[in-house]
């Protein structure tokens, strides 16, 4: 094994000056919260060592004082305790996430503290007339509202505020721009009335409107931050650091950095970060991520290796053949790196709408101040009418109608298991006119399943479950579920490569490859395991991947739906065709590399279709990236997750039927949505115009839309429970 | 009506003071990771050395 102790993590310590640094690691081994205390505890324990590990997401910050290579300490201490930790990388990014996260959650409490404090002042206030209440008592409640509105949207408005100006210094208009003219603009012409004394202000639409908005928007940024979280918790070597031996010391470097000639250390279980030769040690190859071929490949010192091969069962030394820029990993990132260059920035519907809606609403606030003043109205009084315009087509439901509307929706996904990555992913989807699926990992489980299970005895396949026990090889891990606990005592030796051997009642028992066993029976092309006991003949359990659940179901579904779904392989010609049959798909086509994945998609695109890709190897990422919208299982690579628009866990492929259903239900629910506010507008804004409206009806009209979009937007959750 | 002078500032400054809580208990992180929260009162014996 490698002398962890001997691992350089300096490359990964961020440092704020010469005293303090920070460390950010991904912690593998965390079972329960006693472990995180334990942690936590051991390194606090440290003088100047302060830690914090998050559960969830089992990230360990570490700060400490003194020396940077104090890090190196701190992580061997995790290791002797028995964790393993990686350094983590994309930590800029997620930061600033989590501060964003921070800063709405204040802003929506405070408007929120606002609302709860207007409302009570409101009511007594829209029910009372000012002969009941008293012209001073009235005035005392004008002036509190105010005291408390105006902070409030100072403060809780910073977010829109940012965003409009954002655009506009962009030279665009966002749902944003209207938003914070509304905002401004009510909350100033409510000063203005208050000072003349007059009869309403508006300071409760304004907060009302700022606190609704702001919970769309904290929400919204919620479900995605964990479905980065989840998909970024199973970051691995290959987006991150390899093993380097020089000089007999083990050190991580990034992937990036590695050379031609470096010597890495690859364990059992680890992906190979570069292309190379095998120097050192024999083992067993997972090529299945990277080529989708569905085959180990066995390997020893000489044998070349592809970086993004998993190495499953003894720890190899290869010596990088290519510089990490031209290794096949690197071609894919070059790919991806294209793809997302082709694909023209997505411009949501809410903005597409708020492009004509701002300036067409301001003109007409314009165009109703200079009429009246050309009528002969005093301006002080044009100005008022043309605020009022302004304020009445103050854009609360139509600034709400995407929000609420996306919120059930990724929540209701969510309750699926169904990630939004991107807030723009469902409008995307509901689009669609293609799907195209990966086939290994994708329509397939992506693990070994035993096949011949019917022509096994009971109790030898008990007897194979309990030494597979022992291994964390695929094989073995399939015969993990058939254990039944018999044979508890026994002790297994595991033979790196070939197999586990064990002594029970005096018998040596073997289980393993067909060289391992010593079987002359002829060979075929299936996965095999076999096993052998001294005295009874030798039984042969035989793997296969198997298919998803309800993976022809769902293909079912969706030619039906007129989305010829295809199948794009880097699997054999043979293996792809059954797969495709079984499935029912038509459309398949094999022995593709990650390119040709991108030209078939792309091919699609020129024919103005609008794709869906599914797909979680290595090879996909590229095919994901260049996709109209994309899909991944969690069990995907990380890599390819952080390309994926949405990430699906669990076997059941339905998921991508379910996301479509919901997306296109949520993409009918927006456009409703923006009717019902545009019709309110085309209703409300010639009697503003006309001078005609008065405050009161203005407030209950902008509050009755508002509820109407709000309202509608929970036929979502209607609809759901009896689509499926 | 008179008792709205001192009710209205009261009832504000409670609001106030939760809010401030709130804004300390998010500033002390409290909410950062509330799976391991929920556990440490199970793990406290196991937690002092």
């Amino acid at each position: 094994m490698a002398n962890l102790s001997a691992v350089d993590l300096s490359p990964f310590v961020f440092s704020t000056d010469a005293q303090h640094h920070r460390m950010h690691l991904l912690v593998d081994g965390i079972r329960c919260a006693k472990c995180v205390f334990q942690i936590e505890n051991t390194l606090n324990q440290q003088p100047h060592v302060n830690a914090k590990l998050t559960m969830s997401t089992r990230r360990l910050v570490v700060e400490w004082q003194g020396d940077a290579a104090r890090g190196n300490d701190l992580a061997h201490q995790l290791h002797s305790m028995g964790y393993a930790t990686k350094p983590f990388e994309s930590v800029l990014a997620d930061e600033t996430d989590q501060s964003h996260e921070k800063f709405l959650l204040r802003c929506m409490t405070v408007a929120g503290f606002a609302s709860g404090n207007m409302m009570l002042l409101s009511v007594a206030l829209w029910t009372t007339t000012a002969a009941e209440m008293g012209e001073a008592t009235r005035a005392l409640m004008h002036w509190v509202s105010a005291l408390i509105a105006l902070p409030t949207v100072l403060y809780a408005g910073r977010p829109f505020y940012q965003s409009a100006w954002a655009a506009l210094k962009n030279k665009r208009t966002n749902m944003d721009v209207p938003i914070s003219v509304a905002l401004v603009l009510t909350s100033a012409m409510s000063v203005f009335e208050i000072l003349h004394h007059g009869q309403h202000a508006y300071f409760d639409s304004v907060v009302m409107l700022v606190f609704l908005l702001l919970i769309g928007r904290y929400l919204d940024q919620r479900v995605r931050g964990k479905a980065r979280a989840a998909a970024e918790s199973l970051l691995q070597m290959l987006s991150g650091t390899a093993t380097v031996i020089s000089h007999g010391v083990h050190q991580l470097l990034p992937i990036r950095q590695l050379q031609e000639g470096m010597m890495l250390h690859v364990a059992a279980g680890e992906k190979i970060a570069a292309d190379g030769v095998v120097e050192e040690g024999a083992s067993q190859l997972d090529a299945s991520l990277l080529t989708g071929e569905s085959h180990y490949q066995d390997i020893e010192a000489g044998s070349a290796v592809v970086g993004g091969m998993i190495n499953l069962s003894a720890p190899i030394v290869v010596r990088v053949t290519k510089a990490t820029d031209d290794s096949l990993l690197a071609q894919v990132v070059r790919l991806m790196e294209k793809a997302e260059q082709g694909n023209a920035h997505y411009v949501r519907l809410a903005d597409k709408i708020a492009r004509y809606y701002t300036p067409v609403v301001h003109v007409l606030a314009l165009a109703t101040f200079l009429g009246w003043v050309f009528a002969g109205m005093a301006w002080q009084q044009a100005l008022l009418i043309a605020a009022t315009v302004l304020i009445i087509t103050c854009p609360c439901a139509l600034g709400l109608a995407v929000p609420v509307v996306q919120v059930v929706a990724s929540t209701q996904l969510f309750k699926r298991g169904i990630l939004l990555k991107s807030g723009d992913a469902l409008e995307r989807l509901a689009t669609i006119t293609k799907v195209f699926f990966d086939k290994t990992g994708t329509l397939t489980l992506g693990q070994p399943a035993l096949q011949n299970r019917a022509d096994i005895p009971p109790d030898r396949l008990l007897l194979a479950a309990a030494m597979a026990r022992h291994s964390q090889h695929p094989l073995s891990q399939a015969l993990h579920a058939f254990d039944g606990g018999a044979h508890q005592k026994i002790s297994v030796t595991e033979h790196q490569g070939l197999g586990l051997q064990a002594v029970i009642d005096g018998r040596i028992v073997k289980l393993g490859s067909r060289k391992f066993c010593q079987i002359t029976a002829e060979a075929d092309q299936k996965l095999e395991l076999w096993l052998t006991q001294e005295g009874a003949p030798p039984q042969r359990l035989i793997f296969a991947d198997h298919l998803r659940p309800d993976a022809a179901a769902t293909c079912y579904h969706l030619t039906a739906e007129k989305l010829s779904p295809a199948l794009l392989s880097g699997d054999r010609q043979s293996v792809v065709a059954r797969t495709a049959a079984d499935v029912g798909i038509d459309d398949y086509a094999a022995e593709l590399t990650p390119l040709h994945k991108v030209e078939k998609i792309e091919a699609c695109h020129r024919r103005g279709e609008k794709t869906l890709m599914v797909g979680d190897g290595l090879n996909d990422a590229a095919a994901l990236t260049a996709a109209f919208v994309s899909m991944s299982p969690a069990t995907a690579l990380d890599i390819t997750q952080n390309a994926a628009d949405i990430v699906f866990q669990g076997q059941s492929l339905s998921a991508v039927t379910v996301a479509l259903h919901v997306a296109r239900r949520a993409q009918a629910l927006v456009k409703q949505n923006f009717v019902i506010s545009l019709a309110y507008n085309m209703l409300a804004v010639p009697l503003a115009m006309a001078g005609q409206v008065t405050p009161l009806v203005a407030a209950v009209a902008m509050a009755a839309s508002s509820i109407a979009v709000v309202l509608n937007a929970q036929r979502l959750k209607v609809q759901q429970s009896w689509m499926c | 009506m008179d008792v709205l002078i001192y009710l209205i500032p009261i009832a504000l400054t409670l609001g106030v003071l939760g809010l401030g809580a709130f804004f300390w208990a998010l500033k002390t992180g409290q909410f950062e990771d509330m799976d391991k929260e929920a556990h440490r009162i199970v793990a406290q014996e196991e937690d002092t050395p």
